[in-house]
């Protein structure tokens, strides 16, 4: 226990320091909400905007989280040999990971705690609002991602893993159903945003928030088949050094 | 620290692809002992390390670590090891006091984090973040979290890399001390200076082969003279004739080897020859220097090959 709790001070200590994560995990989903909840621009078809826009902001912190910020940043660890000297440590890679895991958890923690209630000041009304459906939602969404996260982390380059991190975290937000509705899509590029971690993650979201899933069936099914496989995905191909 | 059967690697073999890095390597690291791992670059001194601390995986041949194999045994073997990479290993922006006491409490040895942060010189420190640390400041932290592992055997990569003067002294007694207490030591260093000052044993690398193994008293043997400095275009044929044994001198320097060990019958004629013909004499050793040592045996192996 020691030295799980050692590693996930540690953790959380790095993930506090590091500005550009905080900005990445916070400050964009509150920008987007507060930005699109107050300007009406989006095709979202309801008078407030938020009650869109709410399940699609979680859904994006969790892919910030567990993803880009725990993806760039383990990859960086890799380059700089963090890991390899942890490994030589009797941390071990299952309480490696998992210290990182629970880190993980805690800054969704804060970023509901941020993004909930201002989702409530523009409008948002949770009145259909399945909390535990919510909550499973949330841990199906970080393993897939952060499966994906690991796997780039574990295969690229420091500075290839940023740039690809990046990229794709832009693809998934567009083509995720997050911001424009899913429905307003080409159809080659619904079909798409379907199949992705981000489309499945956000409509089973706006089921478990609203009440509102567009194909909550099939989403659940892309949502367990990402969150089962990307984990293994990220196990087989990984790298430490 | 419990007795232990240090390093042992017997006839090593580390393939990548069609390139062999380690070629039939033997060697023993004695507990208790400092063991230099010496070598150019490429000569597969990192290869052997990190098949030792259980990150390489060997091709063929015996490997092991107080006793244990470093791959099967990894989890057993990290409670009691300790790593000091040659650079990094560090989350760059983690501030020296939390990395010590992440350490600390990772191997939960009950020690003092602020202890380990004095003993490595760094008490101004230990509120600096990693990455504005010099590069021998940076070495002392790596060499902090070695001890919070109060470890058995301790793999050191350049661990002078890069430190001043007075951080040299401090890693020197440290690393002096762990073998004192009967940790194994073994350090891959270019710094031959330092390898000489703190190994007991060294281990010559060259081409992914050992070129030359032992104390530094047994490599030596056979090749001890006497070598002085004086002013250039000495009379040497006559030097030679007074002293009976073949003097040479290293091309326009003032630098002169007497192929015999060092007496002080030797050292009495050359003073008065040099006395009589009113020259000054700058500098005797007797010693061949581990540079010296090592440029020898490398030409040697590789005159070999």
């Amino acid at each position: 226990m020691s030295a799980l709790r050692a590693q996930l001070r540690a953790e959380l200590q790095l993930v506090s320091r590091n500005g550009e994560q905080l900005l990445l995990t916070l400050g964009i989903p509150v920008l987007l909400l507060v930005f699109f909840g107050l300007v009406d621009v989006l095709p979202t078809d309801t008078d407030k905007p938020a009650q869109f826009l709410l399940p699609g902001i979680l859904a994006l912190a969790v892919m910030s989280s567990a993803m880009v910020s725990l993806g760039i940043a383990t990859g960086f660890e890799r380059s700089y040999q963090v890991l390899k000297r942890l490994g030589a440590t009797p941390l071990g890679r299952s309480r490696l990971i998992l210290a990182k895991i629970i880190s993980v958890f805690c800054v969704e923690v804060v970023q509901m705690i941020v993004l909930l209630p201002i989702g409530l000041m523009l409008g948002w009304r949770p009145a259909n609002a399945t909390w535990l459906l919510a909550i499973l939602v949330v841990l199906l969404g970080t393993s897939a991602f952060a499966g994906i996260g690991l796997t780039m982390a574990g295969t690229l380059r420091g500075e290839i893993n940023l740039a690809a991190q990046n990229g794709l975290y832009l693809v998934l937000l567009l083509l995720g159903g997050i911001i424009v509705p899913m429905d307003k899509l080409p159809t080659p590029l619904r079909a798409v945003g379907h199949a992705l971690p981000s489309g499945a993650l956000a409509d089973v979201m706006r089921e478990a928030l609203t009440g509102t899933s567009s194909m909550l069936g099939t989403s659940l099914v892309v949502l367990l088949l990402w969150a089962g496989i990307a984990p293994l995905v990220a196990a087989r191909l990984f790298r430490w050094s | 620290m419990e007795s232990v059967n240090g390093v042992i690697v017997e006839n090593l073999v580390v393939r990548y692809g069609d390139i062999c890095a380690v070629n039939n390597v033997s060697f023993h690291a004695a507990s208790g002992e400092v063991t230099a791992i010496l070598g150019p670059n490429g000569a597969g001194k990192t290869s052997v390390i990190e098949v030792c601390e259980g990150f390489g995986k060997s091709s063929s041949g015996h490997v092991e670590v107080l006793g244990l194999h470093p791959i099967r045994d990894h989890n057993k073997l990290t409670t009691r090891m300790g790593v000091m990479l040659q650079g990094g290993g560090v989350y760059p922006s983690a501030r020296v006091c939390d990395v010590v006491q992440q350490f600390c409490d990772i191997y939960d040895k009950q020690c003092n984090a602020d202890e380990l942060i004095a003993m490595v010189g760094l008490d101004e420190r230990r509120q600096h973040i990693w990455k504005r640390l010099s590069g021998g400041e940076q070495q002392r932290v790596s060499l902090a979290l070695v001890l919070a592992a109060q470890p058995d055997v301790v793999f050191l990569d350049e661990p002078t890399s890069g430190v001043d003067v007075n951080g040299r002294l401090i890693i020197r007694d440290i690393v002096t001390k762990l073998a004192h207490d009967g940790c194994t030591v073994l350090l891959a260093t270019h710094e031959l200076a330092e390898a000489e000052k703190v190994a007991d044993h060294i281990v010559i690398f060259d081409h992914g082969h050992v070129a030359a193994a032992g104390s530094i008293a047994e490599l030596r043997r056979g090749h001890e003279y006497t070598r002085f400095t004086s002013d250039q275009n000495l009379d040497i044929a006559d030097l030679s004739r007074v002293l009976g044994c073949s003097v040479t001198c290293a091309q326009n320097s003032g630098d002169y080897n007497i192929a015999v060990v060092s007496t002080p019958a030797i050292i009495a004629t050359l003073s008065s020859w040099l006395h009589e013909k009113n020259l000054p004499l700058y500098h005797v050793s007797s010693l061949e220097s581990l540079e010296d040592m090592f440029s020898r045996i490398v030409a040697a192996s590789e005159n070999k090959t």
